[in-house]
């Protein structure tokens, strides 16, 4: 019984790292319909800037993030201006091949200016350890939950009680009669990267002053897809139920299957068979709208 | 040049439509075949991975620039073809013959299984299901160890056929060489028939394609044979050109350069799908003889970091500036010749 616990425990932590990825996913694609698979990138520059603030500058906890946040809005606003937006109305697959050429160039970026070195710094932010009884609580579900729960709070407000949220809800529903109406459709594309690369970037420096940044930590990007997929790509809510469950999912499968298989290995395959599987038999996910076509 | 008019079908359907354009081709193929008279093993090298490309590129082309169904698991089926040919001559024996043939037929069929969500999804959806695909075609490699060797790889006899071994470098080189131009010829006709009009009718709109009475269930399901019947042939290639099967041969990122190459080449065209695998292989040789110079020079990571962003910003500019590829840009080029002096910029 500890066993199976201690399985879903770690797994919601995992499961936490995938909703963070899938939140700042959703929210591009809510606002701008383009896929943007260089999220898990977001994350991992995060990490390694935070590293830089934190380790390298010894800049103060809350200094750091701020700087971070700073980066990041710069970062989305400069991958949205020369990236994206000259892709505006290209098709589906330009979109995604641009998104995957960012993520290449990033991972370049960071191999470039850090080395591509497993880098931590453990001890530099304040960590929560959780003993539940004998099952220990991973700190990066701690971190995960805090920031999933202050974003979605935060994409809440924003979404229901600000103009732009209103322009960027507006802009997901119509862009034409959003254009029609006077409401400019770059701006809304640039808030919504620059809030997708902040979310990412901040989960990136949390999660490096738990497990430490090493470039596979983007690949995890991949698999927060299945999650996306899951959810609903159009539903930040379900990202997070959706993160959850297949974090435990993944996790309580390659412990009691693992042992049974030689070659092991299952949790990398878990969400990829989970993702064939909600996409034959329901594409639009748990909580995403069914689309109707029209010719 | 004259403008020439069609008098025949046969003259209208030609592939080559003068009688220079067979003399050009023959002048290519009888440069191509003396290749290895004057060129250093390298270059043969070099030259022979870029066919394995263009092999594997026009599958991807057929399914994605005509079909419009985007795979990011080409190289899944190209392991698929690689291994199922490694397994037959290394552990039953077969001639290489025909387990080229096995490799490309079992690739094909992993196509067909694998493209069954095709029917039912369709852009970034079938983009995640083909990336399921390549991870859990690996994982399947790696769990069958008894036949695979799992992580450790398997080796690989060389092809022979008949009494001839290809086991130099120039050997291979014509093996390879003979195979992409008998692929080459057959992803021409493939996409002027019947089926290549349906392929291209359900990218442009598959609603209204079926609707005009194609099936989507057949062609889509065909596209995938096709093109991963392609991808086999080039796993199969590479396989035992290594004289080695392993799964580190078969990345993820590789399925999404091959994507690349047909971007930069142009989508939906054969002449594309060359010219694009020709340039981006040339471009990764350009980085790794500039790599080492960069990493004395700046640093030790340099090297890495310049193959992935020299790549990258390639996929990029050519997103941005040349979005129809190289082989569109080629058409420009001749129709602006073909009327010079008294061209003008061609309306698109």
């Amino acid at each position: 019984m500890t066993f199976f616990l201690q399985l879903v425990v770690t797994g919601f932590a995992l499961g936490m790292v995938y909703a963070l990825i899938a939140i700042g996913f959703v929210i591009i694609l809510k606002c701008s319909k383009a896929f943007n698979i260089a999220q898990g990138h977001f994350v991992l520059i995060g990490g390694y800037v935070g590293y830089t603030f934190l380790v390298t500058f010894h800049l103060p906890v809350w200094l750091a993030l701020l700087s971070t946040m700073v980066v990041a809005s710069l970062l989305g606003l400069l991958v949205e201006r020369l990236a994206l937006r000259p892709l505006v109305g290209q098709s589906e697959l330009a979109i995604i091949m641009m998104t995957i050429a960012l993520a290449t160039v990033l991972e370049g970026l960071a191999t470039l200016i850090w080395g591509g070195e497993y880098k931590t710094y453990h001890g530099v932010l304040p960590t929560i350890t959780l003993k539940l009884g004998q099952i220990s609580v991973p700190p990066e579900s701690l971190i995960g939950v805090m920031v999933s729960v202050v974003a979605v709070a935060l994409l809440m407000l924003l979404f229901r009680y600000t103009r732009i949220g209103l322009a960027m809800r507006a802009t997901a529903e119509d862009l034409q009669v959003v254009q029609s109406l006077g409401i400019s459709a770059t701006t809304v594309y640039a808030v919504s990267w620059v809030i997708a690369a902040v979310v990412g970037m901040i989960g990136g420096v949390l999660l490096g002053g738990v497990s430490g940044v090493m470039i596979p930590l983007a690949e995890i990007g991949l698999k927060a897809f299945a999650v996306v997929l899951l959810g609903g790509v159009d539903s930040v809510g379900g990202a997070i139920v959706a993160g959850i469950m297949l974090g435990v999912l993944e996790n309580v499968a390659a412990g009691y299957l693992d042992p049974l298989l030689p070659g092991g290995g299952l949790a990398q395959v878990f969400p990829f068979a989970v993702m064939i599987i909600v996409l034959v038999f329901r594409p639009y996910g748990l909580f995403g709208m069914a689309r109707i076509e029209r010719i | 040049m004259a403008p020439s008019f069609h008098e025949s079908y046969g003259q209208d359907m030609a592939i080559f439509r003068a009688r220079w354009q067979w003399g050009m081709l023959l002048a290519f193929l009888l440069v191509l075949s003396l290749c290895p008279l004057f060129c250093s093993d390298r270059i043969l090298t070099i030259m022979t991975m870029i066919g394995i490309a263009v092999i594997s590129v026009h599958g991807l082309n057929i399914l994605t620039g005509y079909c419009g169904q985007i795979s990011m698991g080409h190289v899944g089926f190209m392991a698929v073809g690689g291994y199922v040919s490694a397994i037959l001559t290394a552990k039953v024996g077969m001639p290489f013959l025909g387990a080229l043939f096995c490799g490309g037929l079992a690739a094909g069929v992993a196509g067909l299984v694998f493209g069954l969500p095709s029917l039912k999804i369709k852009g970034f959806y079938l983009i995640m299901a083909t990336i399921a695909a390549h991870f859990i075609i690996i994982w399947v490699i790696l769990q069958l160890r008894g036949l695979t060797g799992g992580a450790d790889g398997m080796t690989v006899p060389k092809p022979q056929i008949g009494g001839l071994v290809f086991a130099s470098k120039a050997s291979y080189y014509y093996l390879v060489m003979v195979i992409a131009c008998l692929g080459t010829y057959g992803a021409i006709n493939i996409v002027r028939t019947r089926a290549g009009r349906a392929f291209v009718a359900i990218r442009d709109n598959d609603l209204a394609a079926e609707v005009m009475g194609i099936s989507l269930w057949s062609y889509k399901l065909q596209a995938f044979f096709i093109g991963c019947v392609y991808a086999g042939v080039a796993g199969v290639l590479l396989v035992h050109y290594y004289s080695f099967a392993s799964v580190d041969q078969f990345p993820f990122m590789d399925s999404v350069w091959y994507l690349g190459m047909l971007i930069v080449g142009g989508m939906g065209s054969v002449a594309g799908a060359i010219l694009g695998a020709v340039s981006l292989k040339l471009l990764d040789e350009l980085v790794t003889v500039i790599g080492p110079v960069l990493s004395a020079a700046v640093a030790a990571q340099a090297a890495a970091a310049l193959a992935l962003i020299a790549r990258g910003l390639a996929i990029m500019l050519f997103l941005i500036f040349e979005p129809r590829g190289l082989a569109h840009r080629w058409g420009m080029v001749k129709a602006y010749f073909r009327m010079w002096p008294f061209s003008h910029e061609e309306q698109e």
